[in-house]
């Protein structure tokens, strides 16, 4: 399996990425933002960063990007996109994904570990993660507040669409669960055809045998395994 | 200001109001021969001021150990570069941005962040990890909060963007900060040992480029501000601060590197302090030869900008270099792949002369050697600092409880979780934090070297510094080498960053000095040298200095990363011992201060023969595989290290005091030098005999397990107390809840 990671000048999580698809057993290259296409490969992915800085709304000037021209029109054909993080942000701003990502309701950084359960299992993108798996991953962002208007979230969770939710660790507290007022703990969602998710922890961040958690290393498995 | 500053004469008083002293301006007109006009007083003032100049350090910074067969690079350049092994080298430092983060504590921290890691990487270094130190007044006082708040935000803004990991460092609070707080940042790269970048300019012709962000109005004056102190008008300089734009830094990362790749660059040297004026001459001056500047080549923000603000303008994201002449055009694609500026803004000369040209005429020209070489030197007078009398364990009042002491500690401003802080701070970008925050030191993993860890820590004790300024400075670098070797790691060498107050006051002076004697003697005594630094003078508001705070900042090598410890009980049955002893030291110990209320007597001495001793076997039973789970005693003493190491695994203790030659309070809470906690599997019966054989102290304190700390048979104090305790101040505090 090939994924192509795309760079934007202010991407900073590409390297992360790129060790956690290598240590799955498939290849992955860079592609520049300023490329008019993304090269031929099994999976595109946008990784985490501040893509031209966000000092807008994250992600709002990488969704216009040329390369995110060829991005929407290969998600739209069915090719399978993740996005992780500013990532997220940018597939939401590029309007393949529904709702917005708010502020932090701390309206602080929050980098740390959550929980995560799969709540529905979407092939190839949740890899072999099982409904109902809880994996420690963690998190590094400002904006991750997930809203969506009442119909939208109707929707995502009538087409079983929001793949994962922050939940309670072992022993953590309630409270402490959702790093950033998402609306319904969402974490995660993917498109209707699902072929693009995004989710705003980072499970590149937890596939590494010095990392302090391997609970993605099934999630990237699985991709591998399925694409490959 | 007019449209051509150059106009106005100088006079004694404008040279005055440039920070120069009369004797400062009487050496101008003689170094030049004539009066200078206002672009070349400014120059002088920038490159003499105290934060460019050192004028009032120089003389006992040269007496610091800064070499070692490891060292590649001492002090004077950009950064400390020191050998790691497998071709390649860490590239270090630590620098102050006190007192723009006062002003305006957002973006006075960002560009402190911004401007170590442009030291870091200017030398071909990608910055790995961050560290920071803050310290802020009391807690009760009126503008702590807001400072804090800023501050955190705004190295978080600025490392977060960059994607480098923000891995560590030291918070802590006291009133003599409360008018003047300190933020020293700490950046650590990583480069080929072969491709160091220093600042010299060479080849006569050579183009010199400047690249990175446009110049505007900002900062200028910086420097100058760093240089004098705080009064009641300090508000006013809010805008001689700079505003960071952490973007466009890395982009001028990225592009930077890129260029490296190459073999274009003969110098390069960041704009920091002093911008365009200080980095010109430092690379003309390192290089023996002059530079001719074209400042209408000057990429510029704003318009009508004076050869005068565009020489002292302290805009950010700015890099000054000379390239090989046949490079200029491979450099300038990279650039504009980059969308950065890169503009050729002058050329090398051999007249030894900065030249300065502006609207095709001179606006300066100066002689490089005189203003680096020929900057003022002071030996200040100095007043030896009193000795405070020891204070005898048995004079130190018993606590109602233990339990409650340690309660109290480690729910104190100072002892208390910084979570509310580092969880603000992108500590896991790259991927190779393999420590976290909240140990001893962070580890991260070479890049590229799977196995190979770096370690990195910061620390001093300004209140120990404060009642003995040499015991104080000693303590600071035996604690990083502490801090090193409880995770297993080879101390290699240290930056330091020095605040004081005001050097003319000998009482001030005094501390400085006694400071840097101990600083080098520990340094000597642990092989540790001083690779690069940083001083921070004036530090005072309304003539009240800051405590003494001599910052050290550290790595070391872990040459197997399956060989390291971490400060959580590793499992329950475990037997725990206290490495090294002690007489229950109180005298200037956060229990006599929190507890007893009382901030007096003398520091715990450091024996630096023990220290070296301790540290070397501990290092050696963790690289030996056997010691698993360690934690080094410092502040709040063994109590509280216990309890940080509960509470990091999850895991409970019961403890009991091994003798009884000490008061119960003095042994728990005593700050006694060159102690470790470890926990083992078994009786502990081996790792006692080898620490008998080493020479090193080895007491049994008790056994690892259950859901609580006990502590000599008293009641148990759950996990979940000690957690909320621990983690509840710094939290509730920021939510606006009185200190």
């Amino acid at each position: 399996m090939k994924a192509a990671i795309v760079v934007f000048p202010g991407t900073n999580r590409e390297v992360d990425m790129k060790d956690a698809f290598e240590r799955a057993g498939a290849s992955a290259v860079m592609a520049w933002h300023g490329d008019a296409e993304v090269p031929d490969c099994d999976l595109i992915v946008l990784p985490g960063g501040f893509a031209y800085g966000d000092y807008l709304r994250c992600g709002a000037m990488a969704a216009h990007s040329p390369i995110m021209k060829d991005v929407v029109k290969k998600a739209n054909a069915g090719q399978p996109v993740l996005g992780v993080c500013n990532g997220f942000q940018i597939l939401i701003e590029a309007r393949l994904l529904p709702g917005a990502l708010l502020k932090n309701a701390s309206l602080a950084f929050v980098c740390r570990d959550v929980h995560l359960r799969l709540d529905h299992a979407i092939k190839p993108l949740t890899g072999n993660l099982v409904e109902g798996d809880v994996i420690r991953v963690p998190v590094a962002h400002g904006d991750g507040n997930y809203f969506a208007d009442v119909e939208t979230l109707k929707r995502l969770e009538g087409e079983g669409r929001i793949a994962f939710r922050y939940v309670a660790g072992p022993g953590e507290a309630e409270s402490r669960a959702n790093p950033n007022g998402s609306t319904a703990d969402i974490a995660g969602i993917v498109n209707e055809k699902g072929n693009v998710l995004g989710m705003m922890p980072h499970p590149e961040d937890a596939t590494g045998p010095r990392q302090q958690s391997l609970d993605a290393v099934p999630l990237f498995a699985g991709i591998v395994e399925a694409l490959s | 200001m007019s449209a051509d500053p150059n106009t106005i004469r100088v006079t004694p008083n404008i040279a005055a109001e440039h920070g120069l002293t009369a004797d400062e301006y009487a050496k101008i007109l003689e170094i030049i021969g004539r009066e200078p006009n206002l672009t070349e007083l400014g120059i002088f003032s920038a490159m003499w001021n105290e934060h460019c100049s050192y004028k009032s350090s120089r003389v006992w910074l040269k007496t610091l150990p800064t070499t070692a067969p490891w060292v590649i690079c001492g002090p004077g350049e950009n950064a400390g570069v020191v050998d790691i092994g497998d071709g390649l080298a860490a590239v270090f430092k630590m620098e102050s941005h006190n007192h723009p983060s006062f002003i305006e504590p957002h973006q006075g921290a960002a560009t402190g962040v911004g401007g170590i890691m442009r030291d870091v990487f200017t030398m071909g270094a990608r910055p790995v990890a961050n560290l920071n130190v803050l310290r802020f007044g009391a807690p009760e006082h009126a503008k702590t909060r807001y400072l804090v708040g800023g501050v955190v935000s705004g190295i978080g803004s600025y490392g977060n963007c960059m994607g480098v990991p923000t891995v560590g460092g030291q918070t802590s609070f006291h009133a003599s900060y409360n008018g003047n707080n300190l933020v020293n940042a700490m950046c650590v790269g990583i480069a080929p040992a072969d491709r160091i970048f220093y600042a010299a300019a060479g080849a006569i012709g050579a183009p010199v480029v400047y690249v990175g962000s446009k110049t505007g109005r900002d900062g200028i004056h910086g420097a100058s501000m760093a240089s004098a102190e705080f009064n009641e008008d300090t508000e006013e300089k809010r805008p001689t601060v700079q505003v960071g734009d952490p973007f466009t830094e890395k982009l001028l990362l990225e592009a930077c590197l890129e260029l490296m790749a190459t073999d274009s660059i003969i110098g390069i040297q960041d704009m920091g302090a002093a911008g365009l004026t200080c980095s010109s001459v430092e690379m003309a001056d390192k290089g023996n030869v002059g530079m001719d500047l074209d400042l209408d080549a000057v990429p510029q923000r704003e318009a009508g900008m004076s050869a005068y603000e565009l020489m002292l303008s302290e805009s950010q994201e700015r890099m000054l270099m000379v390239l090989k002449p046949e490079a200029e055009a491979q450099a300038r694609a990279i650039f504009e792949k980059w969308e950065l500026d890169f503009a050729v803004v002058g050329r090398i000369i051999d007249t030894g002369r900065l030249v300065v040209s502006k609207d095709g005429k001179v606006q300066a020209d100066l002689p490089v050697r005189p203003l680096s070489d020929e900057a003022p030197l002071y030996n200040r007078p100095w007043n030896e600092t009193p000795q405070r009398p020891l204070i005898a364990a048995g004079d130190v009042p018993a606590p109602n409880s233990i339990n409650d002491a340690l309660l109290n500690l480690i729910g104190s401003a100072d002892l208390s979780s910084r979570r509310w802080i580092f969880e603000q701070y992108d500590h896991l970008v790259m991927g190779r934090t393999v420590q976290r925050p909240g140990g001893d030191a962070a580890v991260i993993e070479v890049p590229d070297r799977p196995g190979k860890g770096l370690a990195v820590t910061t620390d001093c004790t300004p209140r120990y510094c404060q009642a003995d300024p040499f015991e104080g400075g000693k303590q600071a670098v035996a604690e990083t080498f502490r801090n090193l070797s409880a995770v297993g790691a080879r101390p290699l060498a240290t930056t330091d960053c020095l605040n004081f107050g005001n050097p003319e006051r000998p009482d001030v002076m005094g501390t400085f000095v006694g400071a840097i004697k101990g600083l080098g003697e520990a340094c000597k005594a642990l092989d540790m040298p001083i690779v690069s630094g940083n001083v921070s003078l004036y530090n005072e508001t309304n003539g009240k200095a800051v405590q003494p705070s001599p910052q050290i900042g550290a790595i070391g090598l872990i040459d197997d990363l399956d060989r390291t410890a971490r400060i959580g009980f590793g499992g329950t049955q475990h037997t725990i011992l206290m490495l090294g002893d002690g007489v229950g030291h109180l005298g200037a110990s956060l229990y006599l201060r929190e507890i007893a209320g009382r901030e007096e007597g003398a520091p715990p001495p450091v024996d630096l023969a023990a220290e070296r001793r301790h540290g070397d076997f501990v290092r050696g039973q963790i690289e030996a595989g056997k010691v698993t789970c360690c934690h080094d005693i410092s502040d709040g003493g063994a109590l509280v290290a216990l309890a940080e190491m509960a509470l990091a695994s999850g895991i409970g203790a019961s403890v009991a005091m091994p003798h009884e030659n000490l008061p119960h309070h003095a042994f728990w809470f005593g700050e006694d030098q060159g102690r470790y906690i470890v926990a083992v599997e078994g009786d502990g019966a081996d790792l006692q005999d080898a620490a008998n054989r080493a020479g090193v102290p080895a007491l049994v304190l008790g056994m690892t397990g259950g859901d609580a700390l006990t502590v000599d048979g008293a009641s148990p104090i759950s996990l979940g107390t000690l957690r909320e305790t621990f983690e509840g101040w710094l939290p509730r505090y920021m939510a606006g809840e009185p200190a």
